[in-house]
């Protein structure tokens, strides 16, 4: 068992990294965001927006797969989108980042809970929510 | 109006939703929903969709600045992610059968609640003795002040983490962080320290609007023309808001802003009732 001043130094080094993750994280989808605004605008700034009736976004907009691929093809929008899931990427990492911590304590209870909490938002990822 | 106007008003918009947001601890997404579809005549999945980044946004944003000040408590946070990202799956799941009419009207009293709740008295004390609970779970910790280290132990931990599910639940169903409910639980009914009840409650809402985000992201709600102005007005906002917070009072602010999204509630709920989304 560690003294409680050695916990309280691990657990301080654990929340200085989560802060780190989130901050990059924030960065990062932000900048992509901006470019790929920039790059939107110039492209399609002089149309009018239409979003008073609900089409939902086409396939290429909805999985990771499909944005590589507009990717590809130097799509403005998909790079927005990409900033979009950097952006909702950001708070998983973060936990991902919890539980490595957790294990590095050898605290047991948490290690289980943080799976727990893992294994909910997997399966709201792939549980066939989409509907 | 061409994109190009819509984007520039949308990034002013979010920019004002972000300071406001943070000023008063309600995040970024409340004032979202409204501004788009009040204001813009966007469809309500298209700003449910936009408020869930915009709560990421938010959320992330400032919390990496608390979680540095060592005020979050983190394995409190953990604990109780469990409840509201299960809630907001399941909200994402009812949001299949609900009305948007109806969602709506519940986004309308929801945000009557949190004006409500900015306003109230804050818990500042510090519980002496905890529930067995909270020592099983190692939720008891201390944080900074002024004064000093300060300890604190949890109370009512079953009643936390049971509001907590509810909380999730509208986060999934709204698109919002509810963090409104969120510092409730652990205010009101587990007895924390109200400054480590924002932060981790704060630092929570990104994990809880990530959970139904990425149903959201595949059922096509989130649209990267909204997003993008969005993303960019909420986290600038938000970066000013933290800035401004240390140097004003922020009171009269909160009493002003209360008002302002009560009577755009009443709207919502009126707009609501009339079937007008």
């Amino acid at each position: 068992m560690d003294t409680k001043e050695n916990k309280k130094m691990t657990d301080y080094d654990v929340e200085q990294l989560i802060g780190q993750v989130l901050r990059y994280g924030v960065l990062i989808s932000g900048i992509i965001a901006i470019i790929g605004g920039i790059l939107y605008l110039y492209q399609q700034g002089k149309g009018h927006p239409d979003y008073g009736t609900f089409h939902g976004e086409t396939a290429g907009y909805t999985s990771l797969t499909g944005i590589i691929e507009g990717l590809k093809h130097g799509s403005a929008t998909e790079i927005i989108q990409l900033g979009v899931v950097v952006m909702i990427a950001t708070p998983i990492l973060r936990i991902i980042f919890s539980l490595l911590s957790f294990i590095v304590e050898r605290d047991k209870l948490y290690i289980f809970l943080t799976l727990v909490v893992l294994a909910i938002i997997t399966f709201s990822m792939f549980g066939g929510l989409k509907v | 109006m061409t994109i190009l106007t819509f984007t520039l008003i949308l990034l002013l918009g979010a920019y004002l939703a972000g300071l406001a947001g943070s000023l008063t601890g309600l995040g970024g997404g409340v004032v979202i929903i409204p501004l788009l579809t009040l204001f813009f005549h966007v469809d309500i999945r298209y700003a449910i969709g936009a408020a869930l980044v915009a709560s990421i946004a938010t959320s992330s944003g400032s919390a990496s600045a608390y979680v540095k000040e060592g005020i979050t408590n983190i394995r409190l946070g953990m604990f109780l992610e469990i409840a509201t990202t299960a809630g907001a799956v399941l909200g994402a799941i009812l949001a299949i059968y609900t009305p948007v009419n109806l969602v709506a009207i519940i986004f309308g009293f929801t945000l009557i609640f949190s004006a409500a709740m900015t306003l109230r008295k804050k818990h500042e004390g510090a519980l002496q003795e905890g529930s067995k609970l909270s020592y099983q779970l190692k939720l008891n910790s201390s944080y900074p002040t002024k004064d000093g280290i300060v300890d604190y132990k949890l109370t009512n931990i079953g009643a936390g983490f049971s509001i907590m599910t509810v909380a999730g639940l509208l986060s999934g169903l709204l698109g919002i962080g509810s963090g409104a409910l969120k510092v409730l639980a652990m205010d009101s009914a587990m007895k924390i320290p109200f400054r480590v009840s924002t932060t981790t409650s704060n630092f929570m809402v990104g994990v809880t609007a990530a959970a139904s985000a990425v149903v959201y992201l595949q059922r096509g709600y989130i649209d990267p023309g909204i997003a993008f102005p969005v993303i960019i007005g909420v986290l600038a906002g938000a970066f000013t808001g933290s800035k401004l917070l240390m140097k004003i009072d922020v009171k009269k602010l909160k009493l002003i802003f209360s008002v302002a999204i009560t009577l755009i509630a009443l709207n919502m709920i009126y707009n609501g009732f009339n079937h007008k989304f």
